[in-house]
């Protein structure tokens, strides 16, 4: 402690005194148990993103190719056989029905195309019945084409090897994981602390605390740590979900990944500090957050790139601090980048934090 | 009526035993002025009570005393300190604090609550020592959230006692109560009090300003109407009994002067209130004349004399509804 008691001596410990914990740390622990108790702040922080990225990933998943489908017809003299030689190409689904069933498959889009026996009725005379206005059909009518010469004995001049060419790292999964992870740490750091602040504002809690010797520097100080100590989990919730669930790799260093989610919880601790800096409502500060909140929601490329947004609005966009963010989480996730490639995001994030930091101090009011 | 009002301040004593001094001090909020020109001087070791109706300016007076809220001018003196003159923090340390509307965090425990307030301090009382004190020993493991009004109010006093303060600040600190938690908290006070520590409390209850203070100063619009022992400010009425009655039919109140044993009278609500200096005199003096007068009683209650009726003397007003 720095200053020298008014009256030396005073404060001397009397009989029966102890000598209190430490402020920093209990206001830390009082945050964290105050958090770990809401039920519902942990659903938000921790169930709900894992959730959004695995109804996400389902539905955007990247599809296997499209097998055709091709109807034999049970008119052939030796239907099992061209069933069979069809049956042999990996794109090709095969069903022997009915001429009539057939047709009425054909009609409906249940199948692609329908073989039948050749006008002369030899045993090599096909007959191909396909509307050629859809692109599956001619891609049936093809694969079935080339099934069909195989199996008739025909020899491929060419040799081709296939490269298959979707990497794991280009899925949408991989684009969404960076994004979430980033929405994330906006919301938690904004709403965990902006929140805490008001109502401790309206239940006259800032002003009892103000009330004591406490430091207030302590009291925001606490806010930081706990953010810190929640971060880890809630960035590895969802690294290790999608590793687990979709196979998402984290290409570049855990701890480069780590030292960005950190600068990026700081940056929206300051943002939640600054807007709760003099707001009395809970209404008045959902507001606030909301506002705040919206346009980096849909614009900074969380859910879909921003690049999809007209160019001249890119240098505005890439100066929002969730966009730096989420840039910086998939240089490192996705690309495997070092830092040092992400200087403009890491100093945009940095920006944002020292802004909002002095001016929440400057700002704060206490009761 | 014919009371002096008492406002001056009084002899200034030696500045070690002094722990509260105010003088002039006044607070105006837009046209509203909350305190009007306040003296005050609370002595160490002393409870005493600021006593008064809701908006007489008592929590104002008693936030600015506790350097929360600066005042519009005069000026104050805490433990020998002036705010904002360097010792704040070292105010802080020794003074307990206990505000009207605080709510504790919801989600923390007694206990855990308890010790985040003791780590603010220097100095500190065992955290298990000061919840028993409050008598909250078999709720320390409790959330704050689940307690009752009566046993929330006493996790504030046992914040505002953990520092082992000498000064303790306590803003109503049992309005709206059942009797049984108002005991509770009266009898944490007093232990604080027998321990030699120093109380200014505001309160709206007259019981507990008799109770518990030393000294009450009465508080009608933002000024200080009356100050002294709670036993002389009630002698100051000169009266053993309040008798209080209430009539049918037509009646002449000036003959109520004429009564004998009755100091004096004033109209209240639909009744009337006497002081009177000889119960056995005036009783049957008012039937008669009550007989005389044609009229039916209605109601007749007599009680001693308290703060209210000193209130109620120097205002006309009662302390406070129902």
């Amino acid at each position: 402690m720095a200053e020298t008691p008014a009256r030396p001596g005073h404060l001397a410990p009397r009989p029966g005194q102890v000598s209190p914990p430490n402020p920093l740390f209990e206001l830390t622990l009082a945050r964290i148990r105050e958090f770990v108790r809401e039920p519902e702040a942990l659903f938000w922080v921790f169930v709900f993103p894992v959730l959004l990225a695995f109804g996400l990933g389902i539905a955007f998943r990247s599809q296997p190719p499209e097998k055709s489908r091709v109807a034999v017809e049970k008119s052939f003299a030796a239907a099992d056989q061209v069933s069979a030689m069809l049956e042999r190409s990996p794109g090709l689904l095969v069903e022997e029905v009915s001429p009539a069933e057939a047709e009425n498959a054909l009609r409906l889009g249940k199948v692609d195309l329908v073989v039948r026996p050749g006008a002369a009725g030899a045993g090599r005379a096909f007959s191909f019945r396909y509307d050629p206005s859809r692109p599956q059909s001619r891609i049936a009518r093809l694969t079935a084409a080339d099934a069909l010469e195989r199996g008739l004995g025909r020899e491929d001049l060419v040799t081709i090897r296939e490269e298959e060419a979707t990497a794991p790292g280009d899925r949408y999964i991989d684009f969404l994981i960076p994004g979430l992870i980033g929405l994330n740490l906006m919301g938690s750091g904004m709403w965990g602390i902006g929140f805490a602040v008001v109502q401790a504002r309206t239940r006259k809690l800032l002003k009892r605390f103000a009330a004591t010797p406490m430091r207030r520097s302590h009291y925001l100080l606490s806010f930081m740590f706990s953010r810190l100590i929640f971060l880890v989990p809630e960035v590895a919730a969802l690294v290790v979900f999608a590793w687990l669930v979709f196979d998402v790799q984290v290409h570049g260093s855990l701890p480069a990944l780590m030292l960005v989610s950190v600068l990026g919880a700081f940056t929206f601790a300051g943002m939640g500090l600054l807007l709760a800096a003099r707001t009395n409502t809970i209404e008045a500060v959902s507001g606030w957050m909301n506002l705040v909140q919206m346009p980096m929601w849909l614009l900074s490329g969380s859910f879909f790139s921003y690049s999809r947004f007209p160019a001249f609005l890119h240098p505005l966009i890439r100066a929002l601090p969730l966009t730096a963010l989420n840039d910086a989480l998939r240089a490192v996730m996705n690309d495997g980048r070092p830092l040092s490639g992400s200087g403009i995001e890491l100093g945009v994030l940095l920006f944002w934090a020292l802004l909002s930091f002095a001016l929440a101090l400057r700002l704060f009011r206490w009761q | 009526m014919g009371q002096s009002v008492t406002s001056a301040l009084p002899a200034p004593a030696p500045a070690t035993d002094v722990a509260v001094r105010c003088s002039a001090l006044v607070k105006r909020y837009g046209d509203v002025t909350a305190v009007a020109g306040l003296d005050l001087e609370v002595k160490a070791g002393e409870c005493f009570g600021l006593l008064g109706p809701n908006g007489a300016g008592k929590t104002t007076t008693v936030e600015i005393l506790e350097g929360l809220s600066p005042p519009d001018s005069g000026a104050v003196e805490i433990l020998g300190c002036r705010w904002g003159a360097g010792c704040d923090q070292e105010l802080r340390e020794r003074i307990g604090i206990q505000l009207q509307e605080t709510q504790l965090a919801e989600k923390l425990t007694v206990e855990e609550t308890v010790r985040l307030f003791q780590s603010f301090f220097r100095r500190g009382r065992p955290v298990p020592e000061v919840i028993a004190t409050v008598g909250l020993e078999e709720k320390q493991k409790a959330r704050v959230g689940k307690l009752s009004g009566g046993q929330k109010q006493r996790v504030a006093l046992a914040c505002a006692l953990v520092s082992d303060p000498d000064l303790l600040f306590l803003d109503e600190p049992t309005t709206g109560f059942d009797p049984h938690a108002r005991l509770k908290i009266w009898d944490v006070i007093e232990e604080f009090h027998g321990r030699g520590g120093t109380i200014l409390l505001t309160t709206h209850y007259m019981e507990e300003a008799a109770k518990l203070c030393d000294r009450v100063a009465i508080m009608d619009h933002g000024q200080v109407i009356a100050l002294g022992s709670p036993a002389a400010l009630i002698a100051s009425l000169e009266a053993d009994q309040i008798l209080e009655f209430h009539v049918q039919g037509k009646f002449e109140e000036a003959a109520l002067t004429r009564l004998s044993g009755v100091r004096g009278w004033r109209k209240k609500n639909q009744g009337y209130l006497l002081t009177v200096i000889e119960i056995g005199a005036a009783l049957p003096a008012l039937l008669s004349e009550i007989e005389r007068q044609g009229a039916r009683l209605d109601l007749l209650t007599t009680h001693q004399a308290t703060l209210e009726d000193v209130f109620i003397s120097l205002t006309g007003r009662v302390l406070r509804d129902g």
